[in-house]
Formats: structure tokens, sequence, C-alpha cells
């Protein structure tokens, strides 16, 4: 500790480690917080379906979508990370998700919201992969555009598919961005 | 003597052990006990913000009491033979062994 330099080392060294400590005890002092958020998903009407150069059916919907995500923010939480996902079964793929909306949460005065918006990403079915596409099939057979969907509130010929709308939140804590 | 006044001069820009010793101990002290106020103050009041700042000034605070050369660091100066002295006492010259050395087999 004779010179200047030793001192100012030790000294930094030392400090740094504390705070690695400090930030280990806050991300632990996470586990004490269990986190009920709740959720709700309408679908209010369905805007428009159409299918796409390539093959794939597209729709798109207006959506109200009402959280409480207050009780997911620590201390220690930056920001909560939400996003809305569509899942569901088809014959072709036996498990689709496909993400219609997301948002940050910044704080916990947000935490608590109620949105009415249209999917702010486009919501496409695949129906053939891009080798088979055949442009006469478009044109015989009109019909598969429903066989896909089943839509609350839309009637269609073929089999009906349930459409599980899960919405799910991820939460960034400080160490994620630090 | 040259070298007396190259001590003289560093005794103002380092610590004496005790100096150094009490530097270690404020250090580590000080910075502990800023850690454990900033840990709980940021925990209380919900806040992270408020820990690393309150961190930070503890480490700033600490820096300022421990790096310098504060003269209360220096209170047992070493006190260095005087040059005068030196001439009085000449160094002990070894003295030159006679025996052979011994081989070794």
């Amino acid at each position: 500790m004779h010179s200047f330099g030793y001192r100012a080392n030790s000294l930094l060294t030392f400090a740094v480690t504390i705070l690695a400590v400090m930030c280990a005890m806050a991300s632990f002092s996470d586990n004490l917080n269990t986190p009920s958020p709740s959720s709700q998903v309408e679908v209010l009407s369905i805007n428009w379906f159409q299918r796409q150069p390539n093959g794939n059916d597209e729709v798109s919907m207006t959506l109200n979508i009402s959280a409480n995500l207050q009780s997911m923010f620590t201390w220690n939480t930056k920001q909560v990370f939400v996003f809305l996902a569509a899942e569901y079964a088809t014959p072709k793929n036996s498990l689709n998700q496909v993400s219609l909306w997301d948002g940050i949460i910044p704080s916990k005065e947000h935490a608590k919201f109620w949105i009415h918006t249209t999917n702010k990403y486009r919501f496409t079915d695949q129906v053939k992969p891009f080798l088979e596409i055949n442009f006469y099939h478009y044109l015989f057979k009109p019909s598969q555009i429903f066989d896909l969907f089943a839509i609350v509130g839309k009637q269609s010929p073929g089999k009906r598919i349930q459409l599980d709308i899960a919405l799910a939140c991820h939460a960034q804590d400080w160490k994620d961005v630090c | 003597m040259s070298e007396e006044n190259f001590l003289r001069e560093k005794e103002n820009t380092i610590m004496d052990w005790q100096g150094q010793k009490l530097a270690e101990q404020l250090m580590q002290t000080l910075l502990l006990a800023f850690a454990v106020v900033a840990f709980v103050a940021g925990y209380s009041l919900g806040s992270f913000q408020m820990m690393l700042l309150i961190y930070a000034g503890g480490v700033a605070l600490t820096t300022l009491i421990t790096v310098p050369n504060w003269p209360f660091f220096n209170r047992h100066p070493l006190k260095w033979l005087d040059s005068s002295e030196v001439d009085r006492h000449p160094k002990p010259q070894p003295v030159k062994s006679k025996k052979k050395p011994t081989k070794q087999k």
C-alpha cells in the first residue's frame, strides 16, 4: 500500500468485487417475489382474410388485450416484455406459434393496461412449402382457404381447429441489461 | 548526500508503515459499510438505481480518503540514519577466510 497506484488498484478491485456481490444478492432477492400476473384477450373482429401469392393464408384481426402484470415488478426489474402469440395445430404442422403483438412495459405504473389494437405483426399460416406452389392449385381449389383456420365468430366448412391465443410475458432484469 | 535527499523527497510521497496499515483497514471498512448501507437503502426504497448511486458515492469518498497521501498517514515517519553518523561508523568489511574451500567429491 505504499504507492498511489498500488492503493488505487487495490481499492478499485475490491470495490468492483463488492459490487458484483451486491448485484448477486439483488438477483437472489427476486426469488422472494412470486409473480401472479393476470390477463384476458378477446378477438373482437376479423378485418380481412386473404391468400398470399406464395400460397399462404393471412388474416388481420382486432383484439382487446387487458392485463395486470404489476406483481411481476420487483426492485430488480428493469422492464417486462409482453407478447401475444397464437398457438394452434393444423394438418400440415402439428404446432404453430405466431406472434401477433408485443410490447415493453417500462415500469410498474404501466403494468396494468387495456389495449384495443389490430395485430401488430402479420398473422400468416403456411399452406404450401415454396417448392410445391403451383398456380393451378390456387385456381382450382379456392376452398382450401377455409380448411386451416377456425376463428371465433366465423363460419367455415371443413375442419374446425382450436385457436388458442396465449399471452406470455418475460421479465427482464437489470442483470440482462448491465 | 544524494541518497538522503532522495529519501527525504520520497517521504513526502509515501506513507509510513502504520499509515499503510491504517489506509488498508480504512479502505476495506469504508467500502463494506457503504455497500451494506447502499443495499439496505436500495431494497427498502425499491430502487436499484438508488443502491448503485449510494455505492458509487461511497467508492468516490473512500478514494478521496484512502488513496492520496494525507499527513495523518505519516504520523510515524521512519528515521533514516544521518549522513554524518554514517561516516563515523564505517561499514564492517567481510573477513577474508584463509582456509581453502573444501573440494566436493
